[in-house]
């Protein structure tokens, strides 16, 4: 289990606990976090599960695989902290991490 | 006005075997899509990647699955209206009254929604003000490329629509390609084309640089860049070009008064039949206790509303199931010999 901030952009914390393996998306989606469609279900086809992840958090967690990079190109306004929430897999070493949702997905 | 027994909103994996499934049992149907091709999202998203769960198919890709269920049509005459959004569906006696946005409407007592997560629009830049310029000056796709000649064009993306217009429209304007990065993920021809372009000053690169802002009163005058590290550079433009890929929304579905929950449509197990009678939702639209979104599920959706459609297309007769390998008459709908 790990503890995952959702920060939503109107400054709400969602504070959820999510079981390991699963993935941030899906943490988010299972607990009703308003802000991530993820419209093609962790496919990493969409881009509608992105992003930001705070800078101390961003270098800590496991690095982005080919695809991502490029399906954020589609997101909507990325940054240089953004990921696709479905990449993100839940363990204990992300215990506390903190995420925030862009005002929209598309 | 088109008179048919079903239309079937969208031309996925889900919506293709459906129609299969109602010229079989003697319907005919015809096919709405919004994209300028068949297949949804296997065609769209993932047309390249395999799928390892169709039954007796332990292997294909989104491209292989879309070509075989368009071959199991073959026998068939179904038209497609492709490019084509469905906005308006209503009561009108006991049909409904079905139109698209380029002004195509039918007449059908079954309308069977295979929409997946809706219909694919362009993403579009994020600052407000570009709404302002859309159609006009700036836009997603390119109609006529002819209204760019000497002109200065921006183009915005980093795939090959982006980096493929940025090449063809070189030759005859003067442009500039905005990424978010410094990397391309079009053909790597085409990337080496692009720099090699930029090298001799045909096409100005900015990377790592999004779009910011678009100035102007009545005409485009210029944009503001904004880079990663928060620099702000104005470029002088005529025209601006955004290629971000699709995105699904659901759009007019939502007006056409169903029961919608989270993007999906409330059916039936029976029918899949939603809260309005002769609409059904098959596919990944469509939600139940237990629903699955595999493309599997959407098969076994659509074989049974197509059979429910049955009996609103034809009120006097009586449906009769029957096999494929044994049935005289499928054999004739098929074109193929019986024994």
């Amino acid at each position: 289990m790990a503890k995952i901030t959702y920060i939503t952009h109107d400054n709400q914390k969602h504070e959820v606990e999510v079981q390991n393996g699963l993935t941030v998306m899906e943490g988010a989606v299972q607990n009703d976090i308003p802000g991530i469609d993820a419209d093609c279900g962790g496919g990493m086809a969409c881009a509608t599960c992105h992003v930001y992840v705070k800078e101390d958090w961003f270098n800590k967690i496991p690095k982005k695989e080919d695809g991502e990079e490029d399906m954020l190109d589609m997101a909507f306004e990325p940054k240089t902290n953004s990921r696709l929430s479905c990449q993100i897999v839940v363990s204990d070493e992300i215990d506390g991490l903190e995420v925030n949702i862009p005002s929209k997905q598309a | 006005m088109i008179k048919t027994d079903a239309l079937i909103i969208g031309a996925g994996p889900t919506g293709l075997f459906t129609a299969h499934q109602l010229k079989l049992i003697g319907l005919n149907c015809e096919v709405v899509d919004n994209l300028d091709k068949i297949g949804g999202q296997c065609i769209e998203l993932y047309p390249d990647k395999p799928i390892y769960d169709i039954p007796a198919v332990p292997e294909c890709t989104g491209e292989e699955l879309t070509n075989n269920l368009i071959n199991q049509l073959k026998p068939f005459d179904i038209k497609f209206h492709l490019n084509e959004r469905v906005e308006e569906v209503k009561k009108e006696n006991d049909n409904w009254l079905v139109k698209t946005n380029n002004g195509t409407s039918f007449s059908t007592p079954n309308v069977i929604i295979a929409g997946g997560v809706g219909s694919f629009e362009p993403r579009k830049f994020s600052p407000k003000e570009c709404e302002k310029f859309e159609n006009k000056s700036l836009f997603y796709s390119v109609k006529d490329k002819k209204i760019f000649k000497g002109k200065t064009v921006s183009i915005f993306g980093g795939g090959d629509s982006a980096l493929d217009w940025a090449v063809e429209l070189s030759k005859e304007c003067s442009v500039n390609l905005i990424h978010r990065r410094d990397e391309f993920r079009g053909a790597q021809a085409t990337i080496d084309k692009v720099h090699q372009l930029a090298k001799y000053g045909k096409i100005n690169l900015f990377t790592q640089y999004q779009m910011a802002s678009v100035k102007g009163d009545k005409n485009l005058e210029s944009i503001d860049i904004k880079h990663d590290n928060n620099e702000i550079k104005n470029l002088k433009t005529d025209y601006v070009l955004g290629f971000f890929g699709l995105i699904m929304q659901l759009g007019p579905i939502v007006n056409w008064g169903l029961n919608i929950d989270k993007k999906t449509i409330e059916v039936d197990t029976e029918k899949f039949e939603t809260n309005q009678k002769g609409i059904y939702a098959v596919g990944d639209i469509c939600n139940y206790p237990g629903k699955l979104k595999l493309i599997l599920s959407g098969f076994h959706e659509g074989a049974l509303a197509a059979r429910a459609c049955f009996k609103l297309a034809r009120p006097n007769e009586k449906y009769r199931f029957e096999f494929t390998t044994s049935s005289k008459t499928i054999k004739e709908r098929l074109g193929v010999k019986g024994d």
